[in-house]
């Protein structure tokens, strides 16, 4: 491997940009191809196919075989309000290896004692975000029903294009909601990317039950990044 | 003001990444190779894509097997990086090594060694 080529995969690595390093078995030969990246035929196709799954593989392509081997970033689950549903999401989104945070301002909601284990943030959205910033591996699921927390933190996750948005909240409530982010200058095609009323329709009867929803719904729009249909129906 | 900071997975982990662990170790002017795990088939202890890092003197970092292959990865590894060729190394119980570096849990893998650099 060339030198350069490793430490351009590492530093690709640590700034969590999704990367893969394809390697010719025949004569040892690699280059690193970036997720935007356009290569045609098989290997695109395996290329692709790599990112949207996270598994590496062998693939024949060209006459020739490719190991490619990915490295996306581990996805990141920003949650908004330390709240009876987080309590329940957060054990749940480290089980199936999301990489879990907590931001909820109100500091008698966002203690240890209610969330032990979890990185935990009571500061507002806006202030935790602007330090850590978010990008298209972080889901981020909005869930105090109180526009001042919510609203600041879907903004950010609209603009930082995550992978997943989600707010909790009625059909009425999430329409005063879209009327406010139309007002901050949003499109119509952005505030569409927010999942609201927000999970997975399982008919979802008490917080635990809808925290599966949530990460279900978020785990779809992972696998289904790039598809044009997306894994899964919406609206819960 | 952060309540509470356990390990974070989503920061590399420079002192466990094997790959980080191989630019740390070129930087210090070490020879090295990177063995990767390109192919599994049946149980196999650890994924396509895992890395075992190692240096001439045989130190080594990471994993391709559960411990039951890298000895003879590490020695394959000292020839590569003597040569510069890159080798390509199956493990198997149909090894007939089977007995001394097999995979007791009965999968098989394939191994890429190559020279950093």
């Amino acid at each position: 491997m060339d030198p350069h080529l490793l430490k351009k995969l590492n530093a690709e690595r640590a700034a969590r940009r999704a990367v893969a390093l394809v390697t010719d078995l025949g004569d040892g030969r690699d280059r690193i191809v970036h997720e935007a990246d356009q290569v045609a035929g098989a290997l695109g196709e395996a290329l692709a196919k790599a990112f949207r799954s996270g598994k590496s593989t062998t693939v024949e392509a060209e006459g020739r075989t490719f190991f490619i081997n990915v490295h996306v970033p581990p996805a990141r689950l920003v949650v908004i309000g330390a709240v009876h549903i987080s309590q329940a999401l957060a054990p749940m989104a480290k089980v199936a290896g999301y990489d879990i945070e907590i931001i909820d301002p109100r500091t008698a909601f966002a203690t240890p004692d209610r969330f032990p284990d979890v990185t935990l943030h009571a500061d507002w959205p806006q202030d935790v975000l602007g330090k850590q910033p978010l990008d298209s591996y972080t889901a981020v699921a909005a869930l105090t029903h109180d526009p001042k927390i919510d609203d600041p933190a879907l903004e950010v996750a609209l603009r930082a294009d995550c992978f997943y948005i989600g707010a909790l909240g009625s059909r009425k409530t999430h329409g005063r909601r879209v009327e406010r982010l139309t007002a901050a200058g949003f499109t119509q095609q952005q505030i569409e990317r927010i999942h609201a009323p927000i999970g997975l329709d399982i008919g979802a009867a008490n917080p635990a039950e809808i925290a599966v929803a949530v990460l279900a719904q978020v785990i779809g729009a992972m696998r289904s990044r790039g598809l044009e249909r997306a894994v899964g129906d919406e609206a819960a | 003001m952060t309540v509470q900071e356990p390990d974070s997975p989503s920061v590399l982990d420079e002192t466990r990444d094997p790959l980080m662990i191989a630019e740390a170790w070129m930087r210090d002017g070490r020879d090295v190779a990177i063995a990767t795990v390109v192919e599994t088939w049946g149980s196999a202890p650890r994924p396509i894509g895992s890395h075992l890092v190692i240096d001439a003197e045989g130190n080594f970092h990471g994993s391709v097997s559960g411990g039951c292959v890298e000895g003879a990865v590490i020695a394959e590894a000292v020839d590569v990086i003597d040569n510069g060729k890159p080798r390509m190394l199956e493990f198997g119980v149909a090894d007939e090594t089977a007995w001394q570096v097999g995979l007791s849990c009965g999968g098989k893998i394939k191994v890429f060694v190559e020279r950093l650099g």
